[in-house]
C-alpha cells in the first residue's frame, strides 16, 4: 500500500477522497504541481504516471497505489531538464503557473510519439509519426496557457522534438 | 465530497460481488465520476475500482475485434487493429478530450460517462431532472449550445458527451454486460435510451450489471471511414455536431454505408434514414444532401441551437463527399 513519488515510497491517505493532487500539495508539498481548475479542463496538475500523462486532480491517490508517479520535481531532479531549459530559451511562460503542467506534459508526449502514438490531425493513421507544429498544438491542447504563451510553448517543443520533426 | 470508500476489483466476478446496489459505483478512470462526486452531483458510499480488469484488444476467430472494458482510450487509438482496421474508431477516440485524459479514461466508463449539460453539473444552483427527476429542467431557456436537437423531450435535452461512442455506434458494436447470471450481450444501438420522461435512467444495464467488452463485428465500410468533430476551438472541446461514417462503393454506387451523429442527442445516433436513403444510389454530392435533408427531418432545435440543424446536415454530406473521393 504505497505510491513510489519521484522515486521515494509514500504511504496511502487513509481517506479515499484524496486526490493525487492534494497528496502531492498538501502532504507531501511538492507544490510544483499546481491547482489550476481541479475540474479536468486546464492540465495545470499534469503528472506521469508509469511514465503516462495524467490529471492529478481527477486521479484518487488510491487509484495510484503501486504505481509510479513522477511530478516536476522529479523531471528536474538532477539540474534542468531539456524542456525546462527550452521554455527559458524560447519564452514558453509568462506567469510560470501551467508550466510545470506543459513540460510534464511535453515529456510524456514526445515518448508517446517515440512509441508511435498517432493524434486527431495525423493524417494516415496507420503510418510513421512525425511531429510538426499543428501535431504539437494539438498533441498539447490539454494544457492552457491563459497568459497565451503557446507559440513559445511550441517553439520550445520543436527545439527538443529534434528528429522527431518531419 | 461526502466520504467514501474504495475497493479494487481483481476479478470479473469480484466487480459484480462487490458493485451492486444503489450506493455503489464502479471507478474506470475517474475522469467523469471524480469530478461529479467532487461537485456532490454522485455520492456514492462505496467506490469499486474495475479498472485492473481485462484491457486486452482481441482479435478474434470471426474476423470480430474484442476490446476489454477497462482499456484506456489512448490504448484503443493506439492499437494496430483499430487503427488500419476500424480508422474511424482511432480518429473519433483521438478527437475526444485531451491526451491526459485519455489516458486515464476506460471505454466501459466512456460509454457510462454523464452528460456536460451544465445545469445537470451545477447540483448547488440548478433545477436537473436527470439529476432529480420531476424537479424540472433549467436548460430549456438557458444556454443551449450544447444540447440536442433529436430524440429530445421535455423533461430534458441533453446530449451525450462521447466522441467514441459516435464511432462504436456506427461500427454495429455489441456491449458485452456480466452479472451473476452470466453474460449478456446488447447492440450499443439499444444501450442508451432517450429520454422521454425519464431522463435520469439512461442505459438498459440493471443496477447488477457491469460492461464488460466492447465487441466490434468485420466490417465492409470501415476501411474507408473517418470521423469528424465540430467545436468551438480547434481540439480539446465538446462536440457541437460530429459525423462518424464508412462507405463501401461498387463503382460509383454505394455498395453499404454507416453513419452515425454526435453532439445532438442523448446518445450517440445512428443515422439509420440517411443510410436508408442512400444504400444502393449513386455517391453523389446531391444524394448526400438529400440524406441529412432525411435524418435531420424531425430536428426540434430549442432556442440557442437552431444552428446545430444545418451544421449537421453540412457536416454528414462533406464527411461522406470526402470518403466518397478517397482513393480506395
Amino acid at each position: 500500500m504505497a505510491i513510489r513519488i519521484n522515486g521515494t515510497d509514500v504511504a496511502l491517505p487513509d481517506d479515499a477522497r484524496v486526490s493525487l493532487l492534494d497528496l502531492l500539495r498538501e502532504r507531501l508539498h511538492l507544490t510544483g504541481t499546481k491547482v489550476g481548475c481541479n475540474q479536468g479542463a486546464c492540465g495545470a496538475c499534469t503528472v506521469l504516471v508509469d511514465g503516462k500523462r495524467v490529471l492529478s486532480c481527477l486521479t484518487l491517490a488510491a487509484q495510484a497505489d503501486g504505481l509510479d508517479v513522477t511530478t516536476i520535481e522529479g523531471l528536474g531532479a538532477n539540474g534542468l531538464h531539456a524542456l525546462q531549459a527550452a521554455f527559458l530559451d524560447h519564452d514558453g511562460l509568462q506567469c510560470g503557473y501551467c508550466t510545470p503542467g506543459q513540460i510534464c506534459a511535453a515529456s510524456a508526449m514526445l515518448a508517446e510519439v517515440d512509441a508511435g502514438m498517432p493524434s486527431y490531425v495525423t493524417r494516415d493513421l496507420s503510418g510513421p509519426v512525425m511531429l510538426s507544429r499543428e501535431e504539437v498544438r494539438e498533441r498539447m491542447s490539454g494544457n492552457l496557457c491563459r497568459c497565451g504563451a503557446h507559440n513559445g510553448i511550441v517553439d520550445a517543443i520543436m527545439a527538443v522534438a529534434g528528429g522527431r520533426v518531419a | 465530497m461526502t466520504p467514501v470508500s474504495y475497493l479494487r476489483a481483481d476479478s470479473v466476478a469480484d466487480a459484480v460481488r462487490l458493485g451492486g446496489g444503489e450506493s455503489h459505483r464502479l471507478l474506470g478512470g475517474g475522469t467523469n465520476l471524480v469530478d461529479l462526486m467532487r461537485k456532490g452531483v454522485e455520492r456514492p458510499a462505496t467506490l469499486v475500482d474495475v479498472s485492473g480488469l481485462s484491457t486486452q484488444i482481441e482479435d478474434a476467430a470471426d474476423g470480430s475485434v474484442v476490446i476489454g472494458a477497462a482499456t484506456r482510450n489512448s490504448a484503443v487509438a493506439a492499437h494496430p487493429l483499430v487503427r488500419t482496421r476500424y480508422p474511424m474508431l482511432a480518429r473519433a477516440t483521438l478527437a475526444g478530450a485531451s491526451a491526459q485524459i485519455r489516458n486515464m479514461a476506460t471505454v466501459g466508463g466512456n460509454l457510462l460517462q454523464r452528460t456536460r449539460c451544465l445545469y445537470f453539473a451545477d447540483a448547488a444552483g440548478s433545477r436537473c431532472n436527470k439529476r432529480d427527476p420531476g424537479i424540472g429542467c433549467d436548460a430549456q431557456g438557458g444556454f443551449t449550445r450544447y444540447h440536442a436537437i433529436l430524440g429530445a423531450s421535455a423533461a430534458c435535452i441533453a446530449t451525450h458527451p462521447s466522441d467514441m461512442a459516435v464511432a462504436l455506434v456506427a461500427l454495429d458494436a455489441r456491449i458485452h454486460l456480466a452479472s451473476a447470471a452470466g453474460v449478456r450481450v446488447v447492440p450499443l444501438i439499444d444501450f442508451h435510451r432517450l429520454p422521454g420522461d425519464r431522463p435520469d435512467v439512461e442505459t438498459v444495464l440493471a443496477p447488477d450489471e457491469l460492461i464488460v467488452a466492447v465487441e466490434l463485428p468485420p466490417s465492409d465500410v470501415a476501411a474507408r471511414s473517418s470521423y469528424r468533430k465540430v467545436r468551438d476551438r480547434a481540439s480539446y472541446a465538446f462536440a457541437l455536431v460530429s459525423v462518424a461514417a464508412g462507405l463501401a462503393l461498387d463503382g460509383d454506387r454505394i455498395a453499404d454505408v454507416r453513419i452515425a451523429l454526435g453532439g445532438i442527442a442523448a446518445k450517440p445516433w445512428r443515422a439509420l434514414r440517411a443510410e436508408a436513403a442512400l444504400r444502393g444510389g449513386p455517391a453523389t454530392a446531391a444524394a448526400f444532401a438529400r440524406a441529412a435533408e432525411a435524418e435531420l427531418a424531425d430536428a426540434t432545435p430549442v432556442p440557442g441551437n437552431e444552428f446545430k440543424v444545418p451544421l449537421a446536415k453540412r457536416t454528414l454530406a462533406a464527411v461522406l463527399t470526402e470518403l466518397s473521393e478517397v482513393q480506395a
